[in-house]
Protein backbone atom coordinates (compact mmCIF):
# COMPACT_ATOMS: atom_id res chain seq x y z
CA UNK A 1 0.00 0.00 0.00
CA UNK A 2 1.38 3.38 -0.89
CA UNK A 3 0.40 6.77 0.42
CA UNK A 4 -2.48 7.12 2.84
CA UNK A 5 -5.29 4.91 1.67
CA UNK A 6 -7.43 4.14 4.68
CA UNK A 7 -9.61 1.56 3.00
CA UNK A 8 -7.94 -1.78 3.69
CA UNK A 9 -8.38 -4.36 0.96
CA UNK A 10 -8.84 -1.89 -1.86
CA UNK A 11 -6.57 -1.52 -4.85
CA UNK A 12 -3.55 0.71 -4.51
CA UNK A 13 -5.15 3.34 -6.75
CA UNK A 14 -8.49 3.31 -4.92
CA UNK A 15 -9.61 6.89 -4.32
CA UNK A 16 -6.90 8.37 -6.52
CA UNK A 17 -7.68 10.63 -9.47
CA UNK A 18 -6.19 9.00 -12.53
CA UNK A 19 -5.77 9.62 -16.22
CA UNK A 20 -6.84 6.63 -18.28
CA UNK A 21 -5.47 6.54 -21.80
CA UNK A 22 -7.31 4.15 -24.06
CA UNK A 23 -6.38 2.21 -27.18
CA UNK A 24 -8.65 4.60 -29.07
CA UNK A 25 -8.72 8.41 -29.09
CA UNK A 26 -10.67 8.85 -25.87
CA UNK A 27 -9.05 9.80 -22.60
CA UNK A 28 -10.71 9.80 -19.20
CA UNK A 29 -9.89 11.53 -15.93
CA UNK A 30 -11.64 10.28 -12.84
CA UNK A 31 -11.35 8.76 -9.43
CA UNK A 32 -10.29 5.12 -9.52
CA UNK A 33 -12.61 2.87 -7.55
CA UNK A 34 -11.88 -0.71 -8.55
CA UNK A 35 -11.53 -3.16 -11.36
CA UNK A 36 -14.75 -5.14 -11.79
CA UNK A 37 -15.58 -8.05 -14.10
CA UNK A 38 -17.13 -5.49 -16.46
CA UNK A 39 -14.11 -3.24 -16.44
CA UNK A 40 -12.53 -0.36 -14.64
CA UNK A 41 -14.95 1.53 -12.39
CA UNK A 42 -14.25 5.25 -12.09
CA UNK A 43 -16.18 7.99 -10.29
CA UNK A 44 -16.68 11.64 -11.28
CA UNK A 45 -15.22 11.26 -14.73
CA UNK A 46 -14.32 13.88 -17.33
CA UNK A 47 -13.91 12.68 -20.87
CA UNK A 48 -11.81 13.98 -23.73
CA UNK A 49 -12.49 12.98 -27.32
CA UNK A 50 -10.52 14.81 -29.98
CA UNK A 51 -13.47 14.78 -32.39
CA UNK A 52 -15.87 16.31 -29.86
CA UNK A 53 -13.72 18.60 -27.76
CA UNK A 54 -12.41 22.02 -28.70
CA UNK A 55 -9.33 21.46 -26.57
CA UNK A 56 -6.39 19.32 -27.54
CA UNK A 57 -5.52 16.50 -25.19
CA UNK A 58 -2.70 18.54 -23.64
CA UNK A 59 -4.94 21.57 -23.18
CA UNK A 60 -7.60 19.37 -21.61
CA UNK A 61 -5.10 17.95 -19.12
CA UNK A 62 -3.68 21.41 -18.33
CA UNK A 63 -7.15 22.80 -17.70
CA UNK A 64 -7.99 19.83 -15.50
CA UNK A 65 -4.81 20.27 -13.47
CA UNK A 66 -5.54 23.94 -12.90
CA UNK A 67 -9.32 23.96 -12.44
CA UNK A 68 -10.11 20.38 -11.43
CA UNK A 69 -12.08 17.55 -12.96
CA UNK A 70 -15.25 18.76 -14.68
CA UNK A 71 -17.13 15.51 -14.17
CA UNK A 72 -19.55 14.42 -16.88
CA UNK A 73 -20.17 10.93 -15.53
CA UNK A 74 -20.86 10.16 -11.86
CA UNK A 75 -19.95 6.51 -12.41
CA UNK A 76 -18.19 5.13 -15.45
CA UNK A 77 -17.10 1.64 -16.42
CA UNK A 78 -14.42 1.27 -19.04
CA UNK A 79 -13.79 -2.25 -20.40
CA UNK A 80 -10.35 -3.31 -19.28
CA UNK A 81 -9.33 -4.39 -22.77
CA UNK A 82 -9.67 -0.76 -23.93
CA UNK A 83 -7.21 0.56 -21.35
CA UNK A 84 -3.77 1.45 -22.62
CA UNK A 85 -2.30 3.15 -19.56
CA UNK A 86 -3.37 4.44 -16.14
CA UNK A 87 -1.40 7.20 -14.43
CA UNK A 88 -2.08 9.46 -11.49
CA UNK A 89 -3.30 12.90 -12.57
CA UNK A 90 -0.88 14.57 -10.19
CA UNK A 91 2.03 12.99 -12.07
CA UNK A 92 1.07 15.01 -15.15
CA UNK A 93 1.97 18.21 -13.29
CA UNK A 94 5.62 17.28 -13.55
CA UNK A 95 5.50 16.66 -17.31
CA UNK B 1 -25.96 11.36 0.78
CA UNK B 2 -26.20 12.50 4.38
CA UNK B 3 -23.83 10.94 6.85
CA UNK B 4 -24.60 9.90 10.38
CA UNK B 5 -23.72 12.95 12.53
CA UNK B 6 -22.10 10.67 15.10
CA UNK B 7 -19.76 9.31 12.45
CA UNK B 8 -18.59 12.70 11.24
CA UNK B 9 -18.32 14.36 14.64
CA UNK B 10 -14.68 13.31 15.18
CA UNK B 11 -13.81 14.84 11.78
CA UNK B 12 -15.59 18.05 12.74
CA UNK B 13 -13.79 18.09 16.06
CA UNK B 14 -10.44 17.58 14.34
CA UNK B 15 -10.91 20.60 12.08
CA UNK B 16 -12.05 22.82 14.93
CA UNK B 17 -9.10 21.68 17.03
CA UNK B 18 -6.66 22.68 14.33
CA UNK B 19 -8.13 26.17 14.31
CA UNK B 20 -10.80 26.25 11.61
CA UNK B 21 -14.17 27.89 12.12
CA UNK B 22 -17.05 25.72 10.98
CA UNK B 23 -19.52 27.21 8.52
CA UNK B 24 -22.68 25.15 8.56
CA UNK B 25 -25.22 27.48 6.96
CA UNK B 26 -25.44 29.72 3.91
CA UNK B 27 -25.53 32.72 6.24
CA UNK B 28 -22.32 31.55 7.93
CA UNK B 29 -20.62 31.26 4.55
CA UNK B 30 -21.75 34.66 3.35
CA UNK B 31 -20.64 36.26 6.60
CA UNK B 32 -17.18 34.71 6.26
CA UNK B 33 -16.60 35.03 2.52
CA UNK B 34 -18.93 37.81 1.43
CA UNK B 35 -16.83 40.86 2.10
CA UNK B 36 -13.30 39.70 2.63
CA UNK B 37 -10.26 41.67 3.57
CA UNK B 38 -6.94 40.00 4.19
CA UNK B 39 -6.38 36.28 3.79
CA UNK B 40 -8.85 33.47 4.34
CA UNK B 41 -8.38 29.76 3.85
CA UNK B 42 -11.39 27.56 3.15
CA UNK B 43 -11.16 23.84 3.76
CA UNK B 44 -13.81 21.78 2.02
CA UNK B 45 -13.78 18.88 4.43
CA UNK B 46 -14.71 15.35 3.45
CA UNK B 47 -15.38 12.02 5.08
CA UNK B 48 -13.20 10.35 2.46
CA UNK B 49 -10.35 8.75 4.34
CA UNK B 50 -8.29 8.37 1.16
CA UNK B 51 -7.78 12.10 0.95
CA UNK B 52 -9.28 13.97 3.88
CA UNK B 53 -7.37 11.69 6.23
CA UNK B 54 -4.26 13.38 4.83
CA UNK B 55 -5.66 16.88 4.37
CA UNK B 56 -6.59 17.56 7.98
CA UNK B 57 -3.22 16.62 9.51
CA UNK B 58 -1.51 18.54 6.72
CA UNK B 59 -3.52 21.64 7.49
CA UNK B 60 -2.78 21.27 11.18
CA UNK B 61 0.95 21.25 10.40
CA UNK B 62 0.73 24.13 7.95
CA UNK B 63 -1.13 26.30 10.44
CA UNK B 64 1.84 26.10 12.79
CA UNK B 65 3.92 27.85 10.14
CA UNK B 66 5.22 31.38 10.67
CA UNK B 67 2.96 32.77 7.97
CA UNK B 68 -0.62 31.67 7.76
CA UNK B 69 -4.03 32.99 6.72
CA UNK B 70 -5.75 35.45 9.01
CA UNK B 71 -8.92 33.40 8.97
CA UNK B 72 -9.43 29.66 8.48
CA UNK B 73 -12.91 28.32 7.86
CA UNK B 74 -14.36 25.00 6.83
CA UNK B 75 -17.44 23.56 5.22
CA UNK B 76 -18.20 19.86 5.26
CA UNK B 77 -19.08 18.29 1.90
CA UNK B 78 -21.72 15.59 2.18
CA UNK B 79 -22.65 16.77 5.65
CA UNK B 80 -23.63 20.42 5.25
CA UNK B 81 -24.59 20.47 1.57
CA UNK B 82 -26.13 23.94 1.46
CA UNK B 83 -23.16 25.61 3.12
CA UNK B 84 -20.77 23.68 0.90
CA UNK B 85 -22.64 24.61 -2.27
CA UNK B 86 -22.63 28.25 -1.21
CA UNK B 87 -18.92 28.23 -0.45
CA UNK B 88 -18.22 26.72 -3.85
CA UNK B 89 -19.98 29.65 -5.47
CA UNK B 90 -17.13 31.81 -4.18
CA UNK B 91 -14.61 29.70 -6.14
CA UNK B 92 -16.82 28.57 -8.99
CA UNK B 93 -14.01 28.62 -11.55
CA UNK B 94 -12.77 25.47 -9.85
CA UNK B 95 -14.52 22.14 -10.25
CA UNK B 96 -16.03 20.83 -7.03
CA UNK B 97 -13.92 18.30 -5.21
CA UNK B 98 -13.48 17.30 -1.64
CA UNK B 99 -11.35 17.62 0.22
CA UNK B 100 -9.98 20.78 -1.31
CA UNK B 101 -8.61 24.10 -0.09
CA UNK B 102 -9.06 27.61 -1.42
CA UNK B 103 -6.85 30.46 -0.29
CA UNK B 104 -8.33 33.93 -0.72
CA UNK B 105 -6.64 37.27 -0.49
CA UNK B 106 -8.94 40.29 -0.40
CA UNK B 107 -11.73 38.19 -1.83
CA UNK B 108 -9.78 36.71 -4.71
CA UNK B 109 -8.73 33.08 -4.97
CA UNK B 110 -4.94 33.14 -5.14
CA UNK B 111 -4.22 29.47 -4.54
CA UNK B 112 -6.27 26.31 -4.86
CA UNK B 113 -5.49 22.77 -3.78
CA UNK B 114 -7.56 20.13 -5.52
CA UNK B 115 -8.34 16.71 -4.21
CA UNK B 116 -5.97 15.19 -6.76
CA UNK B 117 -3.14 17.16 -5.13
CA UNK B 118 -4.00 15.68 -1.73
CA UNK B 119 -4.94 12.05 -2.24
CA UNK B 120 -2.20 9.48 -1.80
CA UNK B 121 0.31 12.04 -0.57
CA UNK B 122 1.87 12.18 2.85
CA UNK B 123 0.53 15.01 5.05
CA UNK B 124 4.08 16.39 5.31
CA UNK B 125 4.20 16.87 1.54
CA UNK B 126 0.79 18.55 1.45
CA UNK B 127 1.77 20.77 4.37
CA UNK B 128 4.98 21.78 2.59
CA UNK B 129 2.98 22.99 -0.41
CA UNK B 130 0.54 24.85 1.83
CA UNK B 131 3.37 26.57 3.70
CA UNK B 132 4.85 27.69 0.38
CA UNK B 133 1.49 29.21 -0.55
CA UNK B 134 1.25 30.89 2.88
CA UNK B 135 4.73 32.35 2.42
CA UNK B 136 3.75 33.66 -0.99
CA UNK B 137 0.36 35.11 -0.12
CA UNK B 138 0.11 35.52 3.66
CA UNK B 139 3.49 36.98 4.65
CA UNK B 140 3.31 40.71 5.48
CA UNK B 141 5.76 41.48 2.67
CA UNK B 142 3.46 39.79 0.14
CA UNK B 143 0.60 42.22 0.66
Amino acid sequence: MSGHVFHPGHAELHGITVVVETLGDALYVGRYHEETPKGLLLHDVAEHRPDGDKLTRDEFIKRTLKFGVRAEHRNFVLPTDQVRRITKLVEWEQR
Amino acid sequence: MAYDPRMVQPMRDETVRLGARELTTVADVDAALGDQHGTTLVLVNSVCGCAAGGARPALAMALKHEHKPQDVVTVFAGVDPEATARARQYFSDYAPSSPSLALFRDGEVVHFVHRHQIEGRHPLEIAKDLKAAFDKYCAPSSV
